[in-house]
């Protein structure tokens, strides 16, 4: 689960994090109201979206007086924001924060990560703040310092000490005040269950202080049940609404740009059926992992959501039954059909416990736009020959 | 022979009495696998399915002589039941659990590592011994005794993959499903050499997908170290970027951990790379007939 940039900055500021000060709007007459009571001359406008690169898609912008905060958030609110991370159909703005503004000296990066290999958190932090951080990687990779940390011992001196000298911070006071920022996005990002913290860019500023200028956060969605109040920063116009009905009903859906519809058993063989249907010279319309508990409902359920996508020629269901038993998802596919207008072909490959049993229930049903297959390759090809009309 | 588990495992169930534990125990007997035991705190003392309930895996340990936990607690707890299995001298744990909190995991793993334990998963399928012993979720009639060893991220294309390769007339020595989260238990890395001893494994299958480099180090590990032909097939090459694929730990991230560079990598590695999990059968008559 994702979080807002001001969101974000809840967090940072409870754990002694030093941040601009902001407050969130909704409509332009919020903006104005936040700008006065924040104070100044000079405010920055933020599109609050899930997603980076606000600032060149235009959803940052500077506003020098309280008329032209109201200006720019009226601009802001209500578009809808393209950039390297929304896709092209961008994402419409509903809330801007209105932050103080900053005087900028440098612009870092820090952020705070998963690495798999290593199987420990790892702190990275560049000289290059401001940049898209994945450019940097992969041109300037050793512009990068990772620190990685063992939960087991905590964040400790030496940690700190190859940031600060990595990042070429020579000044004593100075190498205090970053340190002090890294243990405590440290600590915040394992009490938390975060999965990943970007900080991009963390400024100095001309008196020598570190402060967060923006601030993304991802957490690890089996470790909500414990942290409630992260659970309720949840914003759902953010999310996908058919991935959220499909995780609502147990199943796991992700929409691509093809026209086969996919009902699989298994993120695995979900994500190999994808890629045999393009193989053989058809494409995917989603993925779409049933679980372990497919039942009439489920698969009904699964036919709707892949059926609301007007480009979806056919449909492949491909299940290969361990516990999961073939018989009940054939019967579980004879309601679907009587619940759901199935108005294109559906394959159905049914492999494993009882498939023989299930290919019964399907040939004496006898539906008109169910077409049996045997295997895997089997099935796709008749997908593939379906979605082409053949 | 066979890798790491086989008639004789003596096998605890943690989570015993639970609903899953219950019916997968049950089904593992069924199977052939010794569980002799099991775990739930506070019914110590009873008995289910004919076995001995204790409180502790220290007191399960003591009374059955076991090596081998299965995990079935729920997620909030699978950190805590590991660490107490590693803690007991438990030498395997094959946690089937999904949707552990990954820190939990983290900490868990490091401190099995510590205690010499090993671990399978979580969320995974377990492993099986064709024929022997099952320890885990997998459907077991698919899985025929032969001579191909199987290694899987995936849990149903762990099935398909041994399925194809039964029907090719090969069969299966053991199958170890390793689970899709961030974090896990035994990989490619620690489980092709086992497959390279045993004698009677003559092929490897490996199934990978997005998300992480551990089919990476696999390519690097085989090109040194594997005389025996393995087949792969990395599931998500469709995949979107960014985008989570139902484990938790399939997503490309930031460009890495793509399909295509697992494939390059195996490839270069010698490794018979398939693009459809439909030619996995095919694949391994393939290199076990040259």
């Amino acid at each position: 689960m994702n979080i807002h940039e001001y969101q974000a900055k809840q967090i940072f500021k409870k754990y002694g994090v030093p941040t601009p000060r902001g407050i969130v709007a909704n409509t332009p007459a919020e903006a104005v109201k936040a700008a006065q009571e924040l104070g100044g001359n000079i405010w920055v406008v933020k599109a609050q979206i899930h997603a980076g690169g606000r600032g060149l898609g235009g959803g940052v912008k500077l506003a020098k007086s309280t008329e032209e905060v109201r200006e720019l958030a009226g601009q802001i609110l209500g578009m809808t924001l393209v950039t390297h991370q929304t896709g092209p159909e961008g994402k419409l703005v509903q809330k801007v924060y209105i932050e103080e503004g900053a005087d900028i000296k440098d612009e870092l990066y820090l952020g705070v990560v998963l690495d798999r290999a290593k199987e420990m958190p790892v702190i990275m932090a560049s000289t290059e703040g401001g940049m898209e951080i994945e450019k940097v990687a992969e041109e300037t990779p050793e512009k990068i310092i990772k620190v990685a940390v063992d939960p087991a011992i905590g964040f400790q001196g030496f940690h700190g000490r190859e940031l600060v000298f990595g990042l070429g911070i020579t000044d004593p006071a100075e190498q205090k005040k970053f340190i002090s920022f890294a243990s405590k996005l440290f600590k915040l990002y394992m009490e938390n269950d975060a999965e990943l913290i970007e900080i991009n860019p963390l400024i100095k500023t001309g008196a020598g202080d570190f402060i967060a200028l923006d601030g993304k956060m991802g957490f690890d969605d089996s470790a909500l049940y414990r942290h409630p109040d992260i659970e309720e920063m949840r914003d759902i116009s953010e999310e996908d609404p058919d991935e959220r009905e499909a995780s609502q009903y147990g199943l796991s859906y992700v929409a691509l740009d093809g026209e086969i519809g996919c009902m699989v058993n298994g993120a695995g063989l979900a994500m190999g059926t994808m890629d045999t249907i393009n193989y053989m010279g058809g494409t995917p319309a989603n993925f779409l992992d049933v679980g372990g508990k497919a039942n009439a409902e489920t698969v009904a359920k699964g036919f709707e959501i892949i059926l609301k996508n007007p480009k979806v020629k056919a449909i492949f269901v491909n299940i290969f039954g361990g516990i999961v038993r073939c018989d009940r998802i054939a019967n579980g596919i004879l309601e679907a059909t009587k619940m759901v207008d199935v108005h294109v072909p559906v394959i159905v490959r049914l492999d494993g416990t009882n498939a023989l049993e299930a290919a019964e229930i399907l040939k004496n049903a006898n539906i008109a736009n169910v077409i049996a297959a045997t295997d895997l390759a089997d099935g796709a090809a008749k997908a593939v020959a379906a979605a082409k009309g053949e | 022979m066979s890798i790491l588990v086989n008639k004789d495992t003596k096998v605890i169930v943690q989570g015993f009495t639970g609903g899953e534990g219950t019916f997968h125990a049950e089904q593992c007997m069924a199977y052939g696998t010794n569980i002799v035991g099991g775990v739930t705190p506070n019914k110590g003392g009873q008995e289910h399915l004919g076995k001995p309930v204790f409180n502790t895996v220290k007191e399960a340990v003591a009374a059955t002589g076991a090596t081998v936990s299965m995990v079935f607690v729920p997620p909030a707890f699978v950190a805590d039941a590991v660490m107490e299995a590693a803690d007991a001298g438990i030498e395997l744990a094959v946690i089937i659990t999904e949707g552990a909190p990954v820190r939990d995991m983290q900490a868990a793993k490091a401190y099995a590592v510590k205690h010499g334990m090993k671990t399978i998963g979580p969320n995974c399928p377990g492993i099986i011994t064709a024929e022997e012993c099952k320890i885990g979720i997998m459907p077991g009639m698919i899985f025929k005794k032969g001579k191909v060893g199987l290694i899987s991220k995936s849990g149903t294309l762990t099935y398909e993959g041994a399925n194809q390769v039964c029907k090719e007339g090969f069969g299966i020595s053991t199958a170890v499903g390793i689970g899709g989260d961030p974090i896990i238990g035994l990989s490619y890395k620690q489980l092709l050499p086992m497959f390279e001893a045993d004698p009677e494994t003559e092929a490897i299958v490996m199934i990978g997908e997005i998300g992480g480099d551990l089919e990476i180090q696999a390519a690097a590990f085989i090109k040194e170290n594997i005389t025996k032909p393995v087949v792969a097939f990395i599931a998500g090459q469709t995949a979107p970027k960014g985008k989570r694929m139902g484990h938790a730990g399939a997503i490309v991230s930031g460009g890495a951990g793509t399909a295509k560079e697992k494939m390059e990598a195996l490839q270069a590695a010698g490794v018979k790379v398939v693009v459809s999990p439909a030619e996995i059968g095919k694949a391994v008559k393939e290199v076990l007939s040259k």
